[in-house]
């Protein structure tokens, strides 16, 4: 790292200039450069569809387990929660558990028939039984919606974040970088790359986080009592300018009843729904599944990312509370910025280099699962199940096809990043997550737990999930505004700004009703045939041989 | 994985191998996940297996964990947010230097790993027990008409 530090040292700061070498700079190309070695290695090993969906099916525990935490951590909750913590703080702490919490309904309920039964992609499992072809439509729409609200978000983010940490890169440049980088990973390495881009991701957010989390406890002389005692009192600047203290360890300052006109935590617990249902429903999470040999991998690697997650999720808030306790009242003007602040005052110019250039690669290693995800749904689900019957007219023609869609879909991805630059998109995440809780959860588990569950259950399933939540979010304060503060201004029509407490039933009533409506039990012909699949792992896929 | 001896041969799949979608010709028959249920019907009898005695026990054992596992974190991480929403004054109890509100939120975290090393236990005895009735089958595991 030394001939960037040189660099930087020589290239000085001018002052109006716009671009300048940083440190930040220097190891965020360094992050790229590695990655792109990955890619061109990967491109060179991927040959075949299952290799490029699925890394082979050859990934181990350990690796996919660091791979879906890398997929999963978001600068969201890196950059995002400690900053909430470092404002608000129990209540930022409180809303971080669900994240963790809602990995235990992957563990328990889909990872392991979903790895039995499926292939590629989630629609797989539902084809089995089910009418494959407008089935796997409705899916691929969802997963499609998912992918795309939750990458835009991330773009969106990513941009904001550069104008903070490399002041000189604008943000289209900024949201083209990170597009271009995902989509030369996805395109030309496929699944193993991303992995590889997920893995290394998830070391340096480890490390980075580790270290700055030493460091604060250091500042208090590794005296956990010494450290909750100041964030008991934590200095806060007043209305008028005088500082008073505040017990940071006090709930109620995001979800408490006087804050939110007396609904209380209800939009945290509306969150925890979605989290708790919608993770398993995300795309992006389960094809991580079908990158392992077998179930007993995808279990043990489930168990591997939650020790990851919650230990990162513990150390946050040693950094949230840490931000809020050591650096001066008024400080921080921005909450995202609270953890590269506190790494610069605790551990120097170059500490705050790497805590940013490890923003970025969390940023680029998710959107590059997503992309993944989508296009592997796109070319699987509906270009060949469903516009050609599940025949590839010549060979790698699926393949071909994933190819040109991340291309799209990162073309999109950027262009729609672009446009909402001035817009609060981080609603978006929090859509992506009741899509996944509303629409896909249900039809997941009822498939293969319901033996009378048809395909117009399946239909309805999904699109009730997806329409409702995208309706409850469109009336929710996210999106309307009567201080013009959102997309529309009016007074919203739903309180709450996670739709997932109405929405997830919404999505399950329908599935059931749906089911019950139709007159067709070809499914249940087949429900044994799936039960024996997954809970057995007779006729899984395998891994290719290496 | 050992350098690839001829870097500029042609990438596309072999035909035919195992993960492609679909053969060339539509003639052979199509790889396992893509068969309609009559054209893998004589791979496994499935309706035989999910008839047998020990692979009724096995799904007994796993909603006998699942159900009440599930339940209990999902029980166990609502408290929270209704806890600490409606009733602050107990949530604000101090133990220690902390207070009870921050107890309960960490104790979440463990509560989640030893609810999944739980699982990995339990799971280790579920898999031993598929493994008996595979072997039980008279056509072994994998055994394709390919």
């Amino acid at each position: 790292m030394s001939f960037l530090l040189a660099a930087a040292a020589t290239t000085g700061a001018p002052a109006s200039t716009g671009f300048h070498f940083t440190p930040a700079l220097g190891m965020f190309l360094t992050f790229v450069l590695i990655t792109l070695g990955i890619t061109y290695w990967s491109a060179r090993k991927s040959t075949g569809a299952s290799n490029y969906f699925a890394a082979g099916r050859g990934i181990t525990a350990w690796q996919n387990g660091l791979a879906v935490a890398g997929d999963y951590m978001s600068a969201a909750s890196f950059l995002g929660i400690a900053g909430m913590i470092a404002f608000k703080g129990y209540d930022g702490f409180m809303y971080s558990v669900g994240w963790l919490v809602a990995y235990l309904t992957v563990l328990l309920v889909v990872a392991e028939p979903l790895r039995n039964a499926g292939k590629y992609t989630m629609a797989d499992v539902l084809a089995y039984r089910l009418s494959p072809r407008p089935v796997r439509a409705m899916a691929s729409l969802s997963t499609l919606t998912v992918s795309t609200f939750y990458m835009i978000a991330q773009m969106v983010g990513a941009g904001a974040l550069v104008k903070l940490l490399l002041p000189g890169i604008g943000y289209e440049w900024a949201v083209t970088g990170v597009g271009v980088l995902m989509i030369v990973y996805v395109v030309f390495g496929g699944m193993l790359a991303t992995t590889w881009v997920q893995i290394i991701k998830a070391v340096l957010l480890m490390s980075g986080s580790l270290f700055l989390s030493v460091l604060v406890l250091r500042h208090f002389d590794y005296s956990f009592v010494k450290f909750f005692e100041a964030v008991g009192k934590v200095p806060v600047a007043g209305p008028d300018g005088t500082i008073v203290h505040k017990d940071f360890l006090k709930p109620g300052l995001i979800f408490g009843l006087e804050v939110t006109k007396g609904w209380g935590p209800i939009d945290l617990i509306s969150l925890g729904l979605a989290l708790v249902f919608g993770t398993a429903g995300l795309p992006h999470v389960l094809v991580r599944f079908y990158t392992v040999p077998d179930a007993k991998t995808a279990r043990i690697s489930v168990v591997w990312a939650m020790i990851i997650i919650g230990a990162f999720y513990i150390m946050t808030t040693l950094l949230g509370f840490g931000a809020a306790t050591i650096l001066t009242p008024g400080k921080i003007s921005v909450e995202n910025m609270s953890a590269p602040l506190l790494a610069q005052a605790l551990g120097g110019e170059i500490f705050f280099a790497f805590i940013s250039a490890v923003a970025f690669a969390t940023i680029l290693a998710v959107v590059a699962g997503l992309t993944i995800s989508a296009s592997t749904s796109f070319a699987h689900d509906f270009y060949t199940n469903v516009l050609h019957h599940g025949r590839e007219r010549a060979p790698g023609e699926e393949v071909r096809v994933a190819r040109i869609a991340a291309f799209v879909v990162g073309a999109v991805a950027i262009f729609l990043a672009i446009k909402l630059q001035t817009i609060n998109v981080a609603f978006l995440v929090g859509l992506a997550f009741a899509v996944a809780a509303s629409a896909n959860l249900p039809v997941i588990v009822l498939s293969l737990f319901w033996k009378r569950f048809n395909t117009a259950g399946a239909v309805w399933g999904l699109g009730v999930g997806l329409v409702g939540s995208i309706v409850l979010i469109i009336l929710s304060p996210s999106v309307m505004d009567a201080n013009g503060k959102a997309l529309i201004n009016a007074a919203p029509l739903f309180p709450l700004k996670n739709p997932g407490i109405v929405s997830i039933p919404l999505g399950f009533l329908a599935a059931w009703i749906a089911t019950l409506m139709s007159n067709d039990h070809t499914s249940e012909a087949k429900f044994a045939e799936l039960t024996v699949r997954a809970n057995t792992g007779l006729g899984a896929e395998k891994a290719t041989a290496h | 994985m050992p350098e690839d001896p001829n870097p500029d041969r042609d990438l596309t799949p072999e035909v035919s191998a195992e993960t492609d979608v679909a053969r060339l010709g539509h003639t052979s028959p199509p790889p396992a996940h893509e068969q309609t249920a009559d054209e893998d019907a004589d791979v496994v009898d499935w309706d035989r297996v999910a008839a047998m005695e020990q692979f009724k026990a096995l799904l007994k054992a796993k909603i006998a964990f699942i159900v009440p596992a599930t339940l209990f974190f999902v029980v166990y991480y609502f408290a929270l947010p209704v806890l600490v929403g409606w009733f602050p004054e107990l949530m604000e109890k101090r133990i220690g230097p902390v207070n009870l509100a921050y107890v309960f939120a960490l104790s979440q975290f463990f509560m989640a790993w030893a609810v999944a090393f739980v699982y990995l236990r339990k799971a280790a005895k579920f898999d031993e027990e598929a493994r008996q009735i595979i072997a039980r089958l008279d056509q072994p595991k994998g055994a394709k008409p390919e």
